[in-house]
């Protein structure tokens, strides 16, 4: 089980507590009925499924009940951030400090 | 007498504390402390099971975990009866009762046993080839036939009387193993003061301690220091001990899973005791300390019971004062095996030979060996094993062919090295690297914060082990945030230590192809099946693994996978790391489903929700449905009635008087602001800045798609406040459907919502006379058709409590529903059914009121739709605002395959023959007589018995349904086909009259 790091409470609780609610960071639009086929199929359709780093939503729904980003390692599990809705997509990302190497 | 094997003054347990116990019905004497396994070695039992496919006589192989052979099953009662427990690990208890598995009639006649004779038939994958023919076999004969023969325990038939629980823990250093390895690293945590937890999974610490009698530390024997040094531990508050409990997963983020069995081992263990404790562990550091695991030698009929692991023969006679035979021989790779033939020489047992793989070995423990008196071989291999139910005599050839000489013994111990035991590391996602020198896969790249040390870090010496695992324990206490130490580094005085061995098959594995040399004991798995695989194509070990079934058993291949990936990369040509290792998973031994599910079952599995008016419901006799976690009262049956007599009934009484219906499962949300009524614009399809408060309005909620995801009647309870209804599944969804909108997308709108679906008991009453059944108890609202006229809603009191009163319908009748704090909601209910008996009134339930609304084409979101359908699919296009800018759905309501034409529609059916009732879910096509697969253009929704109607009815999906109207469709059905007239969707009042009425 993973532990994620709420950024409203500012704590790491286990993942029973939260809900994915997929990828983040795609904005819905202003002009929501002027919106293109294409441009539509993009927003409602098309997500990245990427290996390795992805940004996803995620709701704290058995404790704060906010939604908030994520960034993490599809490969390993591992959450490299957290930060609130509406922060912008993070350019430099935190180095992985829990890398250990044996001797 | 405790067993003739049994060795006077040997062994850690006194020889006067006897307990009973009996194995497949003959009764015998062990003493406490002893395993099952043990304590019938201490009597000469070593047959204890047949195998799995070729129902082979099998003993016991090992004194621990890794056990494939010695499975058992424990009965304590008629429902507690546990199959495939190893006897290696089941502690000896007064009275324990045990049987043989796989066997008929008997342990020592088993007619299965037919198969080893058949055994060129079932060689690896032969249910792929030999069962081919004819096809229809394999379901009715073959498969049952085969799935009876072979398999192991059988399961209990009677509920589960046990009770488990389950514990979460946090700690700061985890230490995984309780030999001398991870009491070292235990201790030197624990002296820093952060919380320890040690686990290991045997009723005494020392792992190997408890057969290394060379070992000294402190001044003390090895096994007598790992008793006081837990003991010290345990004493320490920041530590927490906790023997008999196996870590069987490592999950992320050091998350570990332990089962503790906390009475397996007791006679009676008592009410008050769960039989086994979950442990979840979150540790900051993980210290592994699991050691290493014996391989045996493979060999032809290396299985015959007597023929065991060299260091399981040393536990038996060290730990448990056991002699495993009188006149053994010794087959080994290495030097492990010596230490065991010295121990049972200096202990009065015969060593008639020792037979070594190696060409010309040294070392002390040879030297010790030959001192005493021991036959040595050099260069030699057993090519053979004698004897059927226990085995009789080795036979010996120099490993490169020549004279054969055969040795009576009656049993072989046999040591081809140790494996280091990497299952918890490589869980973790650690990758295992390979180690030409010494043969062994140890740790190499961690992937989470832990640390291995000892046999299972490919560590050899209890020195340097002590040392090592010392040193990890202080830095994981120092990394989990320790301060310094002092230190108190145990002392290694004596120790033993050996290293590499043999991997694969040895020279008495044959070429030979009848030849049965076991590499996977439990899965029954030989060298030859290993060397086929790869004959017959498998070049990946994954493929091999799962062709041969090698590994695959509920050992897990502890002691063969070694050996079977050796035989594979030297079948296949390439060094072993190139063939890899096959994936190690959770669990590390079996766990029960008990453990598991621990108190989260029957009605604790899932919390069931009843409504304030539950109580009344059940004492009327209601029988009840499932609704998601929600009981509801489905139908209310008078004496003598069955469902479909109970169900006419209340649908007509509703019609002519009135009815009540319990509908407090309704899901509401509050919907407070300022911007309320924006919000409302953008999460439903329809108008609600104009809405007066006081009105109600029918809702839909799409996805961003454009299909139907949720209605329910809205009540605008002021300009800043809506009273808003959601379908009974729907509640939770829609609540998170409309927070996430509110967080993220529209967060500028100042708006709150609020649950409030159990604050509210809602009692609908419906049909003519439901306003004179409500007036008499009503306080401050006007119930004339001007001052409440249909869809509003006015706040005021019902029977001196709050109410806030709707007028709405679900039944097409006069309707209303009360709302009341879900205190008063019984006592409302009462009053109002003492009203409503004055005039006649009925209690209907979900049934009826299915039948109600379906009567009046009133859609059930989830039933008559499905998450394709749209508002215009539905018939309810006048519900989306033509004018507005946006909404959640408005652009998907315009994609092409929603506006094309012939889009499934909601339409009315009537069967030709009134009487006749649709299936639901029944397929709909244009022309029975077309081949099949027919072309199908709909599907029944809902069907129902109206008895107001006098006549079937049903809902559909069908393709360009409205432009169908009148024409006749035809429902094939398994008794033939089903003639059907496509209608409107409303069956009764179409004027609508009866709202007023």
């Amino acid at each position: 089980m993973l532990l994620i790091r709420c950024p409203y409470c500012e704590e790491e609780r286990p993942e029973l507590e939260f809900r994915n609610a997929g990828e983040a960071h795609i904005a819905r639009s202003a002009n929501m009925a002027g919106e293109s086929d294409d441009d539509f199929e993009k927003f409602f359709f098309i997500r990245s499924n990427p290996k390795g780093i992805i940004y996803e939503r995620w709701r704290h729904m058995h404790g704060c009940a906010r939604f908030f980003n994520a960034v993490r390692d599809t490969v390993t599990d591992k959450f490299v951030m957290t930060y609130k809705a509406g922060e912008p997509k993070p350019t430099k990302l935190p180095k992985n400090s829990n890398e250990v190497v044996a001797k | 007498m405790s067993g003739a094997f049994r060795i006077p003054g040997a062994g850690r347990f006194s020889q006067a504390k006897t307990a009973r116990f009996s194995f497949d019905g003959q009764s015998y004497a062990g003493i406490e402390g002893d395993t099952l396994a043990s304590a019938l070695l201490a009597n000469g039992v070593h047959l204890v099971g047949r195998s799995f496919k070729y129902h082979r006589p099998r003993g016991i192989l090992s004194a621990g975990a890794e056990e494939p052979n010695a499975l058992v099953e424990i009965r304590r009662d008629a429902a507690r009866k546990t199959p495939n427990v190893r006897a290696t690990v089941q502690e000896l208890y007064d009275g324990l009762d045990a049987q043989s598995q796989n066997r008929w009639p008997s342990l020592s006649f088993d007619l299965g046993a037919v198969s080893d004779i058949a055994s060129p038939l079932l060689s690896a994958g032969f249910y792929y080839k030999t069962f081919m023919w004819p096809k229809a076999a394999w379901k009715t004969l073959y498969e049952p036939k085969i799935r009876a023969a072979a398999g192991l325990g059988v399961s209990p038939d009677q509920p589960d009387p046990d009770h488990y629980s389950s514990r979460y823990a946090h700690c700061d250093v985890l230490v995984l193993g309780g030999g001398a390895a991870g009491i070292a690293a235990a201790l030197a945590a624990a002296e820093t003061g952060v919380r320890v937890i040690l686990a290991d999974e045997q009723a005494e610490f020392g792992g190997s301690l408890r057969f290394e009698s060379g070992a000294k530390i402190d001044g003390q024997d090895g096994f007598a220091w790992a008793q006081a040094a837990v003991a010290k531990l345990a004493a320490m508050d920041n530590v927490r001990v906790l023997s008999r409990t196996t870590a069987f997963g490592y999950y992320a983020q050091n998350f570990i899973g332990l089962v503790e069995r906390v009475s397996e081992h007791l006679r009676t263990p008592g009410h008050d005791l769960a039989r086994e404790r979950l442990w979840q562990v979150r540790a900051k550091r993980v210290v592994l300390a699991s050691g290493a695991i014996e391989r045996h030698m493979v060999f032809a009929d290396n299985d015959r019971p007597g023929i065991m692991l060299a260091g399981a023969a040393r536990t038996y006679l060290n730990h448990y004062g056991v002699a495993v035979g009188r006149n053994v021989g010794v087959y080994t790779a290495n030097d492990s095996a010596y230490a065991a033939a010295i121990d049972l020489k200096k202990a009065g047992v015969n060593v008639a030979a020792i037979v070594d793989l190696r060409d010309n070995p040294t070392g002390p423990v040879i030297d010790e060996a030959r001192a005493l008196g021991i036959e040595i071989n050099f260069g030699r291999a057993v090519i053979r094993a004698g004897g059927k139910l226990r085995v009789s005599s080795m036979t010996v050839q120099p490993k490169n062919g020549g004279g054969e000489r055969t040795i009576a013994v009656d049993a072989i111990l046999m040591s081809a090295g140790w494996t280091p035991s990497v299952h918890l590391f490589s869980q973790s996602r650690g990758k295992v690297a390979f180690n030409d020198e010494t043969k062994r896969f140890v740790p190499g790249t961690y992937a989470q914060d832990c640390v291995s040390v000892g046999a299972c870090n490919g560590t050899d010496g209890l020195s340097a082990t002590v040392d090592e695992a010392y040193a990890a324990g202080v830095r994981a206490a120092k990394d989990a945030g320790a301060k310094a130490a002092k230190s108190s580094k145990p002392k290694v005085d004596a120790s033993e230590s050996w290293s590499r061995g043999m991997l694969g098959a040895a020279p008495g594995a044959g070429p030979d192809t009848t030849v049965k040399a076991f590499v996977d004991f439990q899965n029954d798995v030989t060298a030859k099946d290993i060397r086929q695989a790869v004959h017959e194509g498998m070049r990946s070990i994954e493929h091999v693994k799962r062709f041969t079934t090698n590994g695959m058993a509920t050992d897990q291949g502890k002691t063969s996978n070694m050996h079977g990936l050796a035989i594979a990369a030297e079948v296949l040509g390439k060094p072993i790391p190139e063939v890899g290792l096959t994936t190690f998973r959770a669990p590390y031994t079996p766990v029960t489903f008990g453990a598991i599910v621990s108190h989260a079952r029957g009605p604790l599995f899932d919390p069931t929700r009843r409504t304030a008016i539950h109580p009344w419901a059940e004492a009327q006799g209601a029988v009840f449905e499932d609704v998601g976690q929600w009981k509801r009262a489905w139908y209310f049956p008078k004496a003598g009635e069955d469902m479909h007599a109970a169900v006419d009934r209340e649908c007509v009484a509703v019609r002519k008087t009135a009815g009540l219906f319990d509908a407090s499962t309704l899901g509401k949300i509050e919907v407070v602001g300022p911007d309320a009524a924006k919000f409302m614009e953008l999460l439903y399809t329809n108008p609600w800045e104009k809405l007066e408060p006081g009105r109600c309005r029918y809702g839909i909620m799409l996805r961003e798609d454009g299909f139907i995801y949720d209605d329910g009647v809205v009540g605008r309870l002021a300009p800043d406040r809506f009273h808003v209804t959601t379908t009974t599944g729907g509640a939770p969804r829609v609540m998170n459907h409309m927070e996430d909108y509110l967080q993220t997308e529209f967060p500028h709108l100042n708006v709150w919502l609020t649950s409030i679906t159990e604050q509210w008991a809602v009692i609908a009453v419906q049909g003519p006379k439901s306003r004179d059944i409500i007036a008499p108890l009503l306080e401050g609202i006007d119930m004339s058709d001007e001052a409440l006229p249909h869809m509003s809603v006015r706040e005021g009191k019902i029977c001196g409590v709050p109410t806030r009163l709707f007028r709405m319908s679900f039944t097409g009748e006069r309707g209303f529903e009360v709302n009341v704090p879900a205190d008063y909601g019984q006592a409302v209910w009462e009053a109002l059914w003492a009203e409503g008996q004055k005039h006649g009134a009925a209690a209907y339930g979900t049934e009826a009121m299915h039948v109600l609304r379906a009567e009046k084409g009133y859609i059930i979101v989830g039933q008559d739709t499905d998450g394709t359908v749209t508002p215009n699919d539905a018939g309810l296009d006048w519900a989306v605002g033509k004018k507005k800018p946006d909404f959640v759905g408005i652009r998907g309501l315009t994609r092409p395959d929603l506006v094309a034409k012939g889009r499934k529609q909601l339409v009315g059916l009537k069967t030709r023959d009134p009487k006749v009732v649709l299936e639901e879910g029944a397929q709909i096509v244009e022309d029975p007589k077309q081949a099949i697969p027919m072309k199908m253009i709909g599907h029944v929704t809902s069907s129902y018995w109206s008895e107001n109607c006098g006549r079937s009815i049903a809902l559909a999906l069908v393709a360009g349904g409205r432009d169908r109207m009148g024409e006749t469709l035809y429902v094939p059905m398994p008794n033939g086909v089903i003639e059907v007239e496509v209608t409107g969707m409303v069956f009764f009042d179409e004027t609508g009259g009866r709202l007023n009425g």
